[in-house]
Formats: structure tokens, sequence, C-alpha cells
């Protein structure tokens, strides 16, 4: 299958700070890839990479099949390109930021108009065609900013936390939105923190932390590789959770002490708080559900804030 | 066998559309607002004609150049203003404009996930400022040969020597706008600016300064315009005006090499 | 205190930090503005201005002239700032302030800053030596009143608009205008009889002409006395504006 991207030993250094330190990514045709990690992770870096806007430090790279310090404008004119931070063009209204950015392609005016119209009645603005950016809220600039990034026709979306910051109605569209272009054979890629987002739309992905790789593959496998089927969640009534969690040995696969409760990582999540039971414990809370990616991600990551 | 590898060119194939489209942008967002702003940066030197040449000229009389002519007082400033108006014109949409643009609304992020590059970008907003610079003086140049302060023919020879004067202090002012770190730096550039208009030999030949001082007005490159611009208003022209349009290309040259690597190396790092 | 005082104090201590970046604008711009057009060109006013050396006729109306420079300063882009992106004002509106705290404590720093460049300006007059009378300490009080007849009305300008385009169309339209044709750098008798009207209709010639009798040392007269007069018109006038303005913004 054809590789859109092609990294292998792939580096980005900032004087002394090394952001992204030797990854290795494969990204084929029609896929939606995810770059996954806390902040500080590289995945912007690794973005603005692929995006040609920022040279390698080391390492190989290739986009479309093409070398980005060589042939970035050409690379560039067959991407699309959703930043963290909404950089809409706030001196002209919602049409006229994607008219144009159209010409920055050199596309006709014509087709420029006739495009960001089908694109304003995709993202659900057009109503708003002929209003300033500025009144819109955080989820219409987010959504103007994804078509922005269409107006050219690309065959790859990069998207850097697409839903960061908005509310869970936004977040259903812009999901629900990337997902009928990923059906009509766009490759997507995007960066997020979110798991639940991760899981939604993304076929494969990679966890980066401190610059590295540290897990690869689709969420289900990820989830099977480095977490159990169930946890259990039990919160007991005492100050410490930490005096319960030498009567929970021996049940499950491991065992995580948080300051507030207590997490059980087991195949089958019933017969664990039954055990839980057994043991005459009384925990004021019992909560079985399905492991998450965000057990992968913080098992692989860590619970230490990184900021 | 033997191969000839060529050095790989840089290609400037599309650059004139890229650029083209940049300056497509701005024309895109005038407003009514922003129409009365730009219109309004010309107004700036015809009230200083007013003032300074005409009102301040009614006390001063006559003045006598350096080759013993003596011509009105508002004569000699009126070209000094025309190329103030021209500076005046270039700095205000490549240095305050220019530098928001580029980091308080980010507009050339997006732009560079776009085919195009940083010296397009460049290009692009140094022939808007051009656009801007060229109505101010030609609007000038009118007010002058109303008020019979140069000729229409003068006039018409003056006007491509503004248009340099305005290309070489755009592309001046974009080199400074990438140098400078914060809002506060741009007191430093008014000031600058305001110094360049004062002591240029606008409002006084420079030979009314001590010599130091007179050798240092004549290499800022206002007075190097200022030279060109008087001369071709009230004559004679001759080599010396060479030297001004040479001097001007170089900054020209020099401004915008700094602006579009200084660019690159800013937005993407 | 009254809570006036403690806006000022605010405003004073967000000074501390900017003051050299401001202190640029405050003293080398006039100093530069003496040097080339009072020196400069007025090396070229042979016969002098009514019987002074063109030097020490230009200085006092270039004193109040920066005092109005300062007053401006302070009254557009800070006050636009401090509603529009800042938000300054509404969070003092949160703490237990009346409107006229906010607008009073903003503009008495104002004043701190007027008569912080004015008496600048006049010590460098004083090196050039272009000072000769000793009432010429009064104009002081004369940018004071000067630079709150043109803050107050501005402030209340710049909490009417929502972009700084319009700041840009003061300064061109209105602010410059005014500081070039007010009698600062040539006597107002040789304008057109319209624009004389103009000179007269806005705060700067009076100021310009109570400073140049201040430090010239002549008396005022009746003028005199119709110029403070007319300017403390302004001040009122510019404060009820400014005030009713702030109302409208911060109390909804």
């Amino acid at each position: 299958m054809e590789s859109l991207i092609h990294a292998r030993g792939l580096v980005k250094r900032f004087g002394e700070f090394t952001a992204v330190d030797g990854i290795d990514v494969d990204v084929r045709r029609g896929e939606a890839f995810g770059f996954l990690g806390p902040n500080g992770a590289g995945k912007s870096s690794t973005m603005r990479m692929i995006g040609c806007v920022s040279p390698p430090s080391g390492g190989e790279l290739r986009i479309l099949g093409l070398d980005p310090r060589r042939d970035g404008p050409r690379i560039r004119s067959r991407l699309g390109v959703c930043p963290q931070l909404d950089n809409l063009d706030i001196e002209l209204n919602v049409r006229e930021n994607l008219t144009t950015y159209a010409r920055f392609f050199g596309i006709p005016r014509k087709v420029a108009r006739r495009r960001a119209d089908e694109l304003l009645d995709f993202v659900q603005l057009s109503e708003r065609a002929d209003s300033k950016v500025e009144p819109l809220s955080g989820g219409m600039k987010r959504r103007l900013t994804i078509a922005r990034a269409l107006v050219n026709e690309p065959e790859m979306v990069l998207l850097d936390e697409p839903t960061t910051g908005l509310d869970p109605q936004a977040r259903h569209l812009v999901w629900e939105r990337l997902f009928r272009l990923k059906q009509q054979g766009v490759t997507l890629v995007l960066t997020t923190h979110y798991m639940d987002e991760a899981e939604q739309l993304c076929d494969r992905l990679v966890v980066m932390d401190g610059g590295r790789i540290v897990a690869e593959g689709s969420p289900r496998a990820l989830i099977e590789q480095y977490s159990t089927r169930e946890v259990v969640e039990l919160r007991f009534a005492a100050e410490s959770q930490e005096a319960y969690a030498e009567k929970l040995a021996g049940l499950g696969d491991r065992l995580e002490v948080l300051p507030d409760r207590i997490l059980l990582y087991v195949d089958d999540g019933d017969e664990a708080a039954a055990e839980v039971q057994g043991r005459s414990l009384a925990p004021a809370s019992v909560l079985v559900r399905r492991s998450s990616l965000e057990d992968v991600f913080l098992h692989l990551t860590g619970r230490t804030l990184v900021d | 066998m033997l191969t000839l590898v060529l050095p790989r060119l840089v290609s400037f194939e599309g650059t004139g559309r890229r650029a083209a489209s940049v300056t497509e942008r701005n024309i895109s967002c005038l407003r009514s607002t922003y129409w009365v702003v730009m219109l309004s940066g010309f107004l700036e030197p015809v009230l200083y004609l007013f003032s300074i040449g005409i009102g301040v000229g009614g006390l001063i009389g006559d003045l006598r150049l350096p080759d013993g002519r003596l011509v009105g007082y508002a004569e000699f400033v009126a070209p000094a203003m025309l190329a103030a108006a021209a500076m005046t014109g270039a700095l205000s949409e490549t240095t305050f404009n220019f530098f928001g643009k580029m980091k308080f609304m980010r507009l050339y992020e997006g732009m560079l996930a776009t085919p195009i590059r940083p010296i397009e970008i460049a290009l692009g907003e140094l022939a808007w400022a051009m656009v801007r610079g060229v109505l101010y003086s030609a609007a000038f140049l009118v007010i002058m040969v109303a008020l019979d302060l140069t000729s229409p023919m003068r006039a018409a020879v003056m006007l491509p020597a503004t248009i340099l004067v305005g290309f070489a202090f755009g592309a001046l002012g974009m080199a400074t706008s990438t140098i400078i770190r914060s809002w506060q730096d741009f007191d430093l550039i008014a000031s600058a600016q305001f110094a360049l208009f004062l002591f240029s030999g606008t409002f006084v030949p420079p030979t009314a300064y001590p010599t130091v001082v007179r050798w240092l007005i004549e290499v800022t490159p206002l007075y190097r315009a200022v030279d060109l611009t008087r001369a071709l208003s009230l004559g004679p022209v001759g080599a010396l005006q060479l030297v001004d349009v040479l001097y001007l290309l170089t900054v020209l040259a020099i401004g915008l090499t700094v602006a579009g690597r200084r660019m690159g190396r800013m937005l993407c790092k | 205190m009254t809570p006036g005082a403690y806006v000022l104090e605010y405003h004073l201590v967000n000074y501390r930090r900017t003051w050299r970046a401001s202190a640029l604008s405050t003293l080398v711009m006039p100093l530069l503005t003496m040097l080339g057009f009072g020196v400069g060109v007025g090396a070229y006013v042979s016969g002098g201005v009514d019987g002074v050396p063109y030097l020490d006729w230009i200085v006092p109306g270039l004193i109040a002239s920066t005092a109005v420079q300062a007053a401006i300063g302070e009254a557009t882009w800070p006050v636009l700032s401090y509603f529009e992106w800042l938000k300054v004002y509404f969070a003092q509106a949160a703490a237990p302030l009346r409107v006229a705290d906010i607008l009073g404590g903003h503009l008495a720093f104002m004043l701190f800053r007027i008569l912080l460049s004015a008496t600048a300006f006049l010590g460098v007059a004083v090196l050039f030596g272009a000072v000769h009378s000793w009432w010429a300490p009064l104009t002081l009080i004369v940018a004071l009143l000067v630079g709150f007849a043109v803050s107050a009305p501005t402030v209340a300008y710049s909490a009417s608009i929502s972009s700084d385009s319009y700041l840009a169309i003061l300064m061109r339209f209105a602010i410059l205008p005014m500081s070039l044709f007010s009698g600062v750098f040539f006597p107002i008798e040789s304008l057109p009889l319209v624009l004389r009207w103009v000179a007269w209709a806005l705060p700067l010639w009076h100021g310009v002409d109570l400073s140049r009798d201040a430090m010239l040392g002549l008396a005022p007269g009746w003028l005199g006395l119709w110029h403070v007069l007319y300017l403390l018109a302004w001040c009122a006038l510019g404060w009820w504006l400014a005030h009713s303005r702030f109302r409208r913004r911060l109390v909804i």
C-alpha cells in the first residue's frame, strides 16, 4: 500500500531541546491515523514537519512520496492543515476566509466561490457566510478552519487537536464531519489527548511520550496489549486508600492506587467485585467498566503532570 | 563517464502568482473604516506642508540653496514632504500592520500551510505597501502642482522616484519588523522615524548642521530620498542623484533579503 | 484614601513596569521637535516672532503640545484596550468601586503623566536657555489644564469605539491638525479666517497662549481668563461625556 507519510528516525531539535527523538511512522492512503500523547510529547512538532513548515533536524521524511525540504510548496498544495489554535483571518468574513485561502493555492476565483459555498454547507455554516469571524463560537471557528483546510481538495488532512476546547455538541459535530471525510477516502492525520476521540476516529495510532513512540497499533489492539479487558474502580471511605491495597493483593493482573480510589485491572470485573465483597472489605462504591484507551495511555505515559 | 550534477536552483516558478494572492487578500479586506485610515495617512505630509512649509515659511521667507539660488520655503520643503509621504505610506503597512499580522493575528502561519513561501509573503505585502505609497505620492504631487510648487512635467518624473523610495522603505520596514520583539519596540521605531523626518534635510538644508552631524544625515535613507526628489523638483539633476538611486536600490535588496530570511526562520521553525 | 486613589495606585504600579518604554516618547520626541524646529528651522526665522527669538517663542507652545500628546497617549489605546482587550475596567467594576472612581483614577494617572512630560520639557528648555521668566513654572498648571481638557473627551471617544482604526482616524484628522495649526509653530493670525475659527474652537490654542504668557512673563489679561474658563468648560463637558460612556458600558 502507498505510504503518504514515511518517516524513519525522524528528529526535531530546538537548540539543546529534542522535541522529536527518532520516530518511525507510516501512514497509508485512506486511513485515519492518530498521534496520542501528553502535552510536550512532540506531537505538534511532528505535525509541523509533516506540514512542511518545519524542516526536520535529522532522519528521513517523505510526504506524498516527495521530499519536504525541496518540494514544500508542491506538497503543501496537496495537504489540508487545521492548526491547534485557529488562525482565521479576522479581517475577512466567513466566506472570504475560504475564497481568499483558495486563492493562495492558485484556485480560480469562480471555482473558489463555488467550493466555498459547498464547504460552508458541509460544515453547516451557510447561514453565517457573511458574518465576521470574531463573533463565531469556538465550535463554529473550528468548523470553519476545517472547511478552510479542505478548500484545495487535499489528499491528506492534518488536524492538530481538532476538538480541544469545544463543548460536547460541537465535538460530536466535528467528529461526525471528520468521519464523513474519511468515508470519502480522505486520509486523516490527527493529534489528540482525548482518548474517546482517538477511539472514535482512528484506525491506527501511535502513543508518543518524551519525543518517542512508546506504542503503536489500532485502539483495540493497544487495549488488548497494554490493559486488561475490564477495570474495577473501588472507593473506600477511609482517608487513605493505601491501607486497603494490601488486602486486595492477588486480585487481577495489576492494581493501581490513586489518592481517591483503587483500580483493579482484571479480565472479569464482576467476578473480581464479588471477590472484594468476599474478603469482607466494604468499599463505598464499586464500578465495573470496560478498559479504555485512557487506561493504556496513563499506563504508558504515567500519571504525573508533565505540563 | 562524467556526470554533470547541476546545482538545484531556487525555483521561482509560481512566485509571482503566489505573491499576488497575498496582495489580493489585502484588497479583499478593504472595509469602510480601513479606507478612511488608509486615506488619512496621506493627510499627514499635507498638513506638515501647510503648517511648516507655508505657515512657518511665512516667517522665513525665501531660502538660499547651496548653489546660491533663492527659493520659497514651501518649494524647498514640499519635495521633502513627498519623500516623507512615500516613507510613511510604506512604513505604516510594513511595520505596525505587518507585525500585527505576523505575531498577533498569526495570519502568515495560515498562509504558510499553503504553497506560499515566506519570501512570497514578503513580496506580496511589499507590493501592497507600494500600492498605498503610490496613492499617497500621486495625491501629494497633485497638491504640489496645484500650489505651483513644482511643474507637471517634473511631477511626472518624481512619481517613479517616490515608488523607488517607497520600495526601499517598505523593505527596510519589513526587515525591521522581523527583528523587533514586542509592541513596545514600536515606540523606538516611531521615534527613529520622527528623527529621520525632522533631520533628513527636510526642513533645513543639511549644510545648516555641524559637519559631523551633516555627514551622519547624508547617509540616512530619507536624506538620500529627499535629495533625489528635491533635485527632481528644483533641479539640477546630476551624478549625485545616481548615487541616491543606487543607495535606495541597495536598501531595497538588503531589506527584502533579510525580511524573507528572517520570516522563514521565525515561521518555519 | 478615596476609592479613586486605589485606582490611581493600580495605574502607578503598572507604570513602574512600563515607564522606560514610554520615557522615550515623552522625552525624546519633544526634545527632537525642539531641536528640529526650534533650533534648526528657528535659525532661518531671522526676525523672530512678536519680538522674541523663535526658540523662545516656540518652546511654550511645545510644552502645551507635549501635554496634549501625553494626554492623548494615555486616553486612546490604553482606554480602548482596558475595555476591549485587557478588560481591566470590568475587573475594577467587579470590585466595590464606582464608575466615577474608575474613571477618576485613570484620569488622575493621565494628569500625572502630563505633569511628568511637561516638567521634563520645561527642564530641557531651561538647559537650552529658553526660559526667562519666574512665572514659567505656571506653565505646568496650564499643561495640566489643557491636558485634562483634551484627555477627558478623548477618553469618552475611546470608550465609544470597538476598533483601533478609529483611533488612527482621531490622530490623523483631529490631533495632528490641532497640533500643527494651534499657534505652536507659527501665529494663528497668518491662518485664513476659517482655520483661525477652528484653532479658537479647539482646546490646544488656548493652552498655547496661556503657556506663552507664563513663559514669556506677559500679563494674560481678560483673554487669559477666557482661556481658563473655556478650557474648564472642555474639562467639564469631557468628564460628563466620559462618565456617561463608562456608565453605559460598565453598569448594565
